[in-house]
């Protein structure tokens, strides 16, 4: 009788382990499927071009906007500063990114001096129009150019706003939509860090 | 121990003296026109922005229905629209200020978009510009230009 308990104990053990591998085997496949990981293929104001892969280890801040833009952009780059400034020494696990959404007209301006005036940590991107749209698409995100005779040149852009987080793997994370305060994405970050 | 405590309290009355410079209040008929600003800007490329409080202490709605400085040769009023997280920047014809309220021109909503610039405007300095308003008419205020990382005017909303 107690032999019959301990085999019936011993098996109850045996089935409670494979189902904790089970769940822990889809619980991984299921993380695996659901690492979103976006590329970018962009030259730097230097011309040197900048994957996504070479910043594994460190966490991505990136925005998609355009220097001609005057209140969105410097006020989400004046966030992004603030946010660098707090994060101390923290700060060097996180690379702040602006993707240029224009970026004939921002690499003529002077897309890094633009940059360096809110955090010096900021890294400016500006490709040419495929590898631009490339970088908008893998991101899932969106910038357009739309023509305004009223605007400088003729046009604007309308551009998604948020600031995208992505982790030390690569893999998609978060993103902190427009007016997010730096407090609240300093709060998050240090969470992550 | 006085001494320090002396020093603190000249400090004390010095701040607000400091903020205010940045903070001109203008008031004409019933509107109140305070914490108007700008960001600094590099060269004369790109446009600037122009940011303002307006509180309307009157029982009757006026109008903003355009501005004019001498540091840009085509300003205009734009509103900053959020559509499914994308950012458009429509021009505005006139902005509404009723009665009994504040409107703020702020960052992510009505902006005053400064194009053509004749300068570089500078961290530290000041522009005039003339708000033009359907009933109170013409109001000139004082901008001051902030660091272009600046987040919000010098002296916070208006009341």
């Amino acid at each position: 009788m107690l032999k019959k308990i301990r085999i019936a104990l011993w098996v109850a053990v045996a089935v409670s382990l494979v189902g904790v591998g089970a769940l822990l085997w889809r619980a991984d496949r299921q993380e695996q499927a659901a690492a979103f990981k976006p590329e970018f293929s962009l030259p730097d104001e230097a011309g040197t071009v900048r994957t996504a892969e070479e910043f594994r280890g460190k966490h991505l801040l990136v925005f998609f906007g355009f220097t001609n833009c005057p209140d969105v952009c410097p006020t989400t780059m004046a966030e992004v500063a603030q946010v660098m400034d707090d994060l101390g020494p923290e700060a060097e696990d996180v690379q702040p990114l602006f993707i240029s959404v224009d970026p004939a007209r921002d690499r003529e301006s002077g897309l890094g001096e633009y940059l360096a005036a809110f955090h010096p940590s900021i890294l400016g991107l500006a490709g040419d129009k495929a590898a631009t749209k490339s970088a908008v698409n893998s991101f899932k995100v969106f910038g357009d150019r739309q023509e305004d005779a009223s605007a400088p040149g003729g046009y604007t852009m309308s551009h998604s706003s948020s600031l995208y987080l992505l982790g030390p793997r690569g893999e998609w994370l978060r993103q902190f939509e427009y007016g997010t305060p730096a407090d609240d994405i300093i709060a998050d970050l240090k969470g992550r860090l | 121990m006085l001494k320090s405590l002396l020093a603190g309290m000249g400090l004390a009355v010095m701040l607000p003296a400091v903020a205010l410079a940045d903070c001109a209040e203008v008031s004409q008929g019933q509107l109140l026109i305070s914490a108007a600003w700008s960001r600094a800007t590099i060269g004369t490329a790109r446009p600037a922005v122009f940011y303002v409080t307006i509180r309307n202490n009157g029982s009757t709605d006026d109008r903003l229905t355009g501005i004019e400085t001498p540091v840009a040769g085509m300003p205009m009023l734009h509103e900053t629209v959020m559509t499914d997280g994308v950012a458009s920047m429509p021009h505005a014809s006139d902005i509404s200020i009723p009665a009994g309220q504040t409107v703020s021109l702020a960052p992510g909503g009505y902006h005053g978009m400064l194009m053509d610039l004749e300068e570089e405007l500078k961290d530290g300095e000041s522009f005039p510009v003339t708000l033009k308003f359907e009933n109170a008419g013409p109001v000139s205020v004082e901008t001051a230009v902030l660091p272009l990382r600046a987040r919000e005017a010098a002296c916070g909303d208006a009341p």
